[in-house]
């Protein structure tokens, strides 16, 4: 009996003897391997739903619009996130406006202008490295350089130097993203543009760039939601965790002190109360919906771009 | 003539007929440190259509690239000896590669449509080099010399990609014309199309050469006897470092090449006994 899928009706007798198809047996690593692959998301998903319902199970009774509009307090139950969730949203707009400029300018740069030299070859392995450096390096770098050098410009562990410093941190990210996208452009396409008489930023604004831009996109709004998430670095330029106030929509309020969405639940974790620890779920909720919110995002702005383009 | 911003040593007066339209000294090109074809002579004629023959991988597209300076967009290539284009070195210092490459058109061995629609492939190269004229009518006489009109007038806003393979060259023909250039050279452009769309081709090169000067690559040994003035036959030898280096074996009138060549080498390629 064979276990080829597709055995009836049989072929007739092949005329050369020179090949053992084996069918039976390619099939059956086939179906191991499917299985692997299988085994492997399914582990995957299992710890992220365990994660879920743990997180959702603990702080979802806690969510309220009370819980969202309120600032911290010493009491528990009066304790809200509203200046974690303002200061985080403003430090990604900043960071968002510093990082991607500059990050996908350098990445145009050293993929469609650079010469392929010694320098250039250097600055390329030094970007993949700064990419995995550890983010606390990052905050150590904020502090010095922009929270206390530069302090008359940022004001001390400000909106900006927190901005700044996670700008720092995703730029590498976002160089690679822009430079994988540009990449996978065919050459084909700027040989045609060079053809009809295109300069070389005709040929990258008109032809390249609108095929890049949904991976570029992509890697960008992946790389702030790294940025969303990461404690270490804001804890070392020396946010603080209890605001009471809003930053005020100016430029003003980027010098002023803040605290963020994951700045605020550390603290509530590190907190002996069980009642701060429900406070950390609901806000760790809140943070996952805004990351969420984000990645959406990330799609549909690709979704569309990809539409857009024919 | 649209008015060029600018300026460059290339003059706008009439072409003398005498004067070669493009002419190679002496040139060698290398990629990397490797040598692709040594020291290539040549003269071609303005307002007639000239072939490359060869075997494949013996440096047509590489010698080819050379007249519109694409192969300066080729990391590490590097062209030596001088070509002329209508007198003017294209190398010089003065000459800026852009201008080069709307006076000196190119379709590609492989299709290359933009990622736009049909409409603006045609339109993209006219509008960023500035002209003037009714674009709509562009289009058209372009699209209708590539003898693709008929296929696509209904849906020009469709992309340029949805075409057939033997379209999308069409389209790339089109695309040439349509910056009005001078000299126009084609790499292959009937490998990847039918029989009647290959004499369609045909007959527009016809048609071309009383404005335009032609450059064609073919392995197509009919194809080069029928529509060429002039043939230009390569050949690569086996070099010491186990590359293999281009050479112009034989150039001469096509009835010259395909019937009375000079060399043995030649006979042999035109009558399909070679190697
Ligand atoms: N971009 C490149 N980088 C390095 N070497 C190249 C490049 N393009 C071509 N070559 C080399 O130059 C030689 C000539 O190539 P070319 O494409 O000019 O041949 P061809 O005559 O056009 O061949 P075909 O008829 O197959 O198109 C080949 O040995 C090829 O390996
Ligand atoms: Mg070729």
């Amino acid at each position: 009996m064979s276990s080829n899928p597709y055995s009836a009706p049989q072929l007739p007798d092949a005329h050369s003897s020179d090949f053992q198809p084996a069918l039976n047996k390619r099939y059956k690593l086939d179906r191991f391997f499917e299985f692997l692959t299988w085994i492997a998301t399914f582990v995957g998903l299992l710890v992220l739903m365990m994660l879920l319902y743990d997180v959702i199970s603990d702080g979802a009774s806690r969510l309220s619009w009370q819980f969202i509009s309120s600032f911290p307090s010493r009491r528990p139950a009066a304790a809200g996130l509203l200046s974690a969730l303002v200061g985080s949203i403003w430090l990604l707009c900043v960071t968002a406006i510093l990082s991607f400029p500059i990050g996908v300018g350098a990445g145009i740069f050293l993929e469609e202008f650079a010469p392929d030299n010694f320098f250039t070859q250097i600055i390329e392995i030094n970007i993949g490295n700064l990419a995995a450096v550890p983010s606390i390096i990052y905050g150590l770098l904020g502090l010095q350089v922009f929270s206390r050098i530069m302090r008359p410009i940022t004001g001390g562990p400000s909106v900006l130097t927190g901005g700044m410093t996670l700008a720092l941190l995703i730029l590498p990210i976002i160089i690679v993203a822009t430079r994988e996208s540009l990449r996978a452009v065919p050459n084909s396409l700027r040989q045609g543009g060079f053809a009809v008489g295109a300069t070389r930023w005709q040929v990258i604004r008109n032809l390249i760039l609108p095929q890049a831009i949904p991976g570029i996109l992509t890697g960008t709004i992946l790389a702030l939601s790294r940025a969303v998430g990461e404690t270490a670095p804001l804890i070392t330029i020396g946010a603080l965790t209890f605001i009471a106030f809003l930053p005020p929509l100016s430029l003003e309020g980027l010098q002023t002190d803040f605290t963020a969405l994951p700045i605020q639940i550390y603290n509530w974790v590190s907190r002996p109360q069980p009642e701060f620890h429900t406070n950390a779920a609901a806000g760790i909720i809140v943070l996952m919906v805004v990351l969420l919110t984000m990645n959406t995002t990330a799609v549909l702005l690709r979704n569309k771009f990809q539409k857009g383009r024919i | 003539m649209t008015n060029i911003a600018n300026p460059t040593m290339i003059s706008d007066s009439q072409p003398h007929l005498q004067e070669p339209a493009l002419k190679m000294e002496g040139v060698s090109i290398f990629y990397g440190s490797t040598p692709a074809i040594r020291e290539v002579y040549l003269d071609i004629p303005a307002h007639q259509i000239t072939a490359f023959i060869g075997p494949s991988g013996c440096g047509k597209s590489t010698v080819l690239r050379c007249f519109n300076r694409t192969n300066d967009l080729i990391p590490g290539a590097k062209v030596t000896g001088n070509v002329f284009f209508r007198g003017v070195n294209l190398y010089s210092k003065k000459v800026d590669p852009v201008e080069v490459r709307r006076r000196i058109g190119m379709v590609f061995q492989k299709p290359n449509p933009f990622p736009k629609s049909i409409y603006e492939n045609i339109a993209f190269g006219a509008r960023i080099n500035g002209y003037q004229g009714d674009m709509d009518q562009l289009v058209e006489n372009s699209l209708r010399r590539a003898a693709i009109w008929d296929e696509v007038k209904d849906k020009l806003k469709d992309s340029g990609l949805s075409l057939s393979g033997g379209q999308q060259q069409r389209l790339c023909i089109a695309r040439a014309i349509a910056i009005q250039p001078e000299v126009i050279l084609m790499d292959e452009p009937c490998s990847a199309l039918d029989p009647i769309s290959t004499l369609r081709i045909e007959e527009l090169m016809q048609e071309l050469k009383e404005q335009y000067t032609i450059v064609i690559v073919t392995h197509n040994m009919q194809q080069a006897s029928r529509v060429s003035d002039k043939t230009a036959f390569f050949n690569a030898e086996a070099t010491e470092q186990g590359g293999k280096l281009g050479f112009l074996v034989e150039y001469d009138d096509t009835v010259n090449i395909f019937t009375n060549p000079k060399q043995d080498f030649t006979r042999d390629y035109v009558s399909g006994r070679f190697g």
